[in-house]
């Protein structure tokens, strides 16, 4: 039986001579990102700002404007309307009630959903939030502290395994993932809530796992041939990884895509975020982290030589 | 690698069945698990965004609870310094700025003021601090000051009484399964699932039970009381069980002063009297029952009161008195009226005033959604990699998919032993972990498959292709452990439960996907010999 192979054996790409260019794109990709997160800024849920959450379904689209109108005729603040996978389906957000003394908020739950139900027969709640300012702020600070805890952990975690130049070139490759996710949230508007957060530090964690298993093979290498020129190192480590970086990422890819496809509304904004995790993660892990470990200076025959733990000698390559 | 001994091949079976026989039960719907005698067993929980139900983050208001200790501290100092031998006069006693103040009159009785005050403070802490300090200012005036220890102490108290109290009254309106837990210093979670009415859920949780013991006047004009008038220093109070139904509401005159408190009863049950009638059991603690003794020895004959937001619940007569703390109503009692009095008693008041500060409710119907799409993609998910990893790894990729399959139901298996909720975020988590265990194969195979380029033998390649790959799979995993485990310590809701499934999912993948893929690999070369193979 023949079996399929995406990647031809033995690739030589030279990874390393496009750097200045994959550089460029990634000062422009994280500039652009901090700029949308900086001026548009992040669709924050209810978990993170505070407020009200109604979701409500219909039994035909609404008109956006309309249903707006209808809203702030019952005075209950601005509300901010969003459709959640299908137009029928439609998230309301409103600020929290001005007197947050008990059931105030029940109160407003309880007024917007008998004045739809009057005016849009056969509408349903599906959910309803009411998240106090005290709490969203602690979420943010735990959510921001919970990832970046992650990011520090994890360069700790490659500076003590390898050198100092992996620790610093994974950090840098981890934080733009995470900008350009956030970039990528500013530009699309999806909401921001805890689960967003959960598929954030997954990209980290995929990401990682990937610029893992370059480095990996990187120190291998480095372990192997001690003559051999840096750049010409990192080509390789990166071309002999190339079919599993390719491989697993469209493994992953193919399970994200039918969770995005077939997953319902509820874990859009989560699988998407992750499939954009998993393309930019692996872009980094390719152009960013290996091609920075050069400008940081790594340079071959690091220390004494150390016991051989791999593979017996003779491992040349024919090609 | 080839020699993979008979009785490690036999556990490394053993576990899986075992894996496959834990998950079964949670995969089946309620019914047909009871059908078979297997709903004993252990099964996941759904969260509540795939079940449905409400979820209330409740905060105890700390501020409120130590105005309430400062108040009992009043009322303790004022009684202590005048019924004490010699008597203590004091005056102008204030409560401003959270401390407790007073005057002692009488500058000789200064030290023996002092002592007193020291004598109601209890130990606070591990570090042999009190729950107050006192001071002496100008030298004539005490100053008593709650310490942090002692408020940390009493907010710490409060909370698992508090705690209690919840679960008695959610439990008591015969709710399916709630969970209620401590969260932090100050918060109580609760979680419902299935209620739909989270306002209904609230009044129950927030009702301002108040407990109080008074004594019954049994001096006065029973017309007039009945009426809703009492004399001075009494209080007429509504007593249901006396009123006819459907009629006006009866009263009776209690004393104002209050005997006893709620807090001070620690447990109420359903017991038998001596001729085998339903009665209720009371216990009090120490305090508690030296104050009861006092009272049933001054009051012989008389009628108390226990007296529940405002209503009285039951108005024994004290025929004897009770010495130890435990007592017995007994009397017309139904088991059924002798087990809600029971219940009333228990689940006493709050100890503190509690603020609802996040509330959640998913509808059924999402729920139900959420788990059909959750599932379906997982079905399509695992097909199209299954598929993909066949055509691309042939024998080595099925091997792969046999262990992709035995980890979900490895994974599912701990998550029911170890009872973990399984949430919408969780799914997530399964479907990035069956990525992360299908990628220690694609290492494996890739390594294999490079090795053979490089001319090496078969043995020696597959060998080397697990060696090798084995120690960048433990460092990937490691790493996902660490994240895992941030999420874990830090997340809330959500970010925990996806953390749950990715840990579990690390731990059992390095089983099915290391070790269980190279006993198979290693069984087939060992019968088979192959001159070639094919990845």
């Amino acid at each position: 039986m023949r079996l399929l192979k995406l990647i031809p054996d033995n690739t030589n790409i030279g990874f390393v001579r496009l750097r200045a260019w994959a550089f460029g794109l990634t000062a422009l990709l994280t500039i652009a990102a901090a700029v949308l997160v900086g001026v548009r800024g992040l669709n924050f849920g209810v978990d993170f700002v505070g407020g009200v959450m109604i979701e409500a379904r219909f039994q035909t689209a609404p008109h956006i404007d309309k249903l707006r109108s209808d809203i702030e005729d019952l005075h209950v603040g601005q509300p901010y309307l969003q459709p959640i996978g299908s137009p029928e389906v439609i998230s309301i957000r409103l600020p929290l009630p001005r007197h947050s003394d008990e059931g105030a908020s029940n109160r407003l739950v309880k007024t917007v959903q008998s004045a739809l139900g009057a005016k849009y027969p056969g509408v349903t709640f599906n959910r309803a939030e009411t998240v106090s300012g005290k709490v969203s702020g602690e979420l943010i600070q735990k959510g921001l502290l919970a990832v970046f805890l992650a990011v520090f952990g994890i360069a700790i975690f490659s500076w003590l395994r390898y050198e100092w130049q992996f620790g610093v070139s994974t950090f840098v490759a981890i934080f733009h993932d995470v900008l350009v996710t956030l970039g990528f949230f500013a530009l699309t508007r999806f909401e921001f809530d805890l689960n967003i957060v959960a598929a954030v530090l997954t990209i980290i964690g995929y990401s990682i796992n990937d610029k893992i298993v370059i480095d990996d093979r990187i120190r291998e290498n480095m372990r192997k041939y001690r003559q051999m020129d840096m750049r010409a190192l990192i080509d390789l480590s990166v071309n002999e990884t190339l079919p599993r970086t390719v491989m697993t990422s469209l493994t992953i890819l193919l399970a994200l895509t039918s969770l995005l496809i077939f997953g319902g509304p509820v874990l859009r904004g989560f699988t998407a975020a992750m499939i954009l995790g998993v393309v930019v993660g692996t872009y980094s892990s390719i152009y960013v982290s290996s091609s920075l470990l050069i400008s940081l200076g790594l340079a071959p025959q690091i220390g004494e030589p150390k016991k051989k733990s791999g593979p017996p000698a003779g491992a040349e390559r024919i090609g | 690698m080839l020699d993979f001994p008979r009785w490690k091949v036999i556990w490394i079976w053993l576990v899986l069945l075992a894996g496959v026989a834990f998950a079964i039960p949670s995969l089946m719907p309620d019914s047909v698990a009871r059908q078979l005698h297997l709903d004993g067993m252990p099964r996941i929980n759904l969260g509540l965004d795939l079940s449905g139900g409400s979820h209330l983050l409740l905060e105890a208001d700390t501020a409120d609870l130590a105005k309430q200790n400062l108040q009992k501290m009043e009322d303790t100092i004022r009684t202590e310094m005048r019924r004490g031998d010699p008597k203590i006069a004091i005056g102008d006693i204030s409560t401003s700025d959270g401390k407790l103040s007073f005057f002692v009159r009488d500058i000789a009785q200064l030290d023996a003021a002092v002592e007193r005050a020291n004598a109601q403070t209890q130990p606070a802490g591990y570090s042999g601090q009190r729950d107050w300090k006192v001071d002496v200012v100008d030298s004539t005036r005490i100053v008593m000051t709650p310490t942090e220890a002692g408020l940390n102490a009493s907010v710490e108290n409060a909370m698992k009484t508090a705690i209690e109290v919840v679960r008695n009254r959610i439990d008591f309106a015969g709710t399916k399964e709630p969970n209620i837990q401590g969260e932090g210093k100050t918060r109580i979670l609760v979680e419902v699932p299935g209620a739909q009415h989270p306002e209904q859920l609230k009044a129950l949780i927030g009702k301002t039970a108040k407990l109080e013991f008074k004594m019954v006047d049994m001096n006065v004009d029973a017309s007039q009381v009945s009426a809703g008038h009492a004399p001075p220093g009494d209080e007429a109070v509504p007593y249901p069980d006396i009123s006819p139904p459907g009629g006006p509401m009866r009263y009776i005159a209690v004393n104002r002063r209050v005997v006893l408190s709620g807090d001070e009863l620690i447990d109420a049950g359903l017991s038998k009297d001596d001729n085998n009638q339903p009665a209720v059991s009371l216990k009090f603690n120490a305090s508690g029952g030296r104050k009861f003794a006092r009272v049933t020895q001054e009051n012989p004959g008389k009628q108390f009161a226990m007296i529940l937001d405002g209503q009285v619940l039951s108005a024994p007569r004290i025929d004897e008195p009770i010495l130890g703390g435990n007592a017995i109503i007994h009397g017309s009692f139904t088991t059924d009226s002798a087990t809600q009095l029971a219940i009333a008693l228990r689940s006493g008041k709050l100890p503190v005033n509690f603020k609802f500060i996040e509330e959640r409710t998913v509808g059924p119907q999402l729920g139900a959604d959420s788990i059909r799409a959750g599932v379906i993609a997982s079905v399509i998910a695992s097909v199209a990699v299954i598929v993909f990893m066949f055509v691309t790894y042939g024998r080595f990729g099925f091997y792969a998919n046999l262990a992709v399959v035995l980890n979900i139901f490895v994974i599912l298996a701990v998550m029911a032993i170890l009872k973990s909720t399984l949430t919408l975020p969780g799914i997530a988590g399964f479907v990035l972990t069956i990525g992360t265990a299908v990628d220690a194969n694609v290492l494996i195979n890739e390594r294999i498959r490079e090795e053979r380029r490089r001319g090496r033998g078969i043995v020696q390649s597959v060998e080397l292709g697990y060696k090798e790959a084995s120690r960048t799979i433990f460092e990937a995993n490691t790493v996902h452990a660490i994240s895992g485990l941030i999420m874990l310590l830090l997340g809330s809701g959500p970010v925990k439960g996806f953390a749950v499934v990715l840990l579990i999912g690390i731990c059992t993948s390095v089983f099915t996907a290391v070790t269980f893929t190279r006993m198979l690999t290693a069984g087939w070369i060992k019968r088979h010999r192959p001159t070639e193979i094919h990845i």
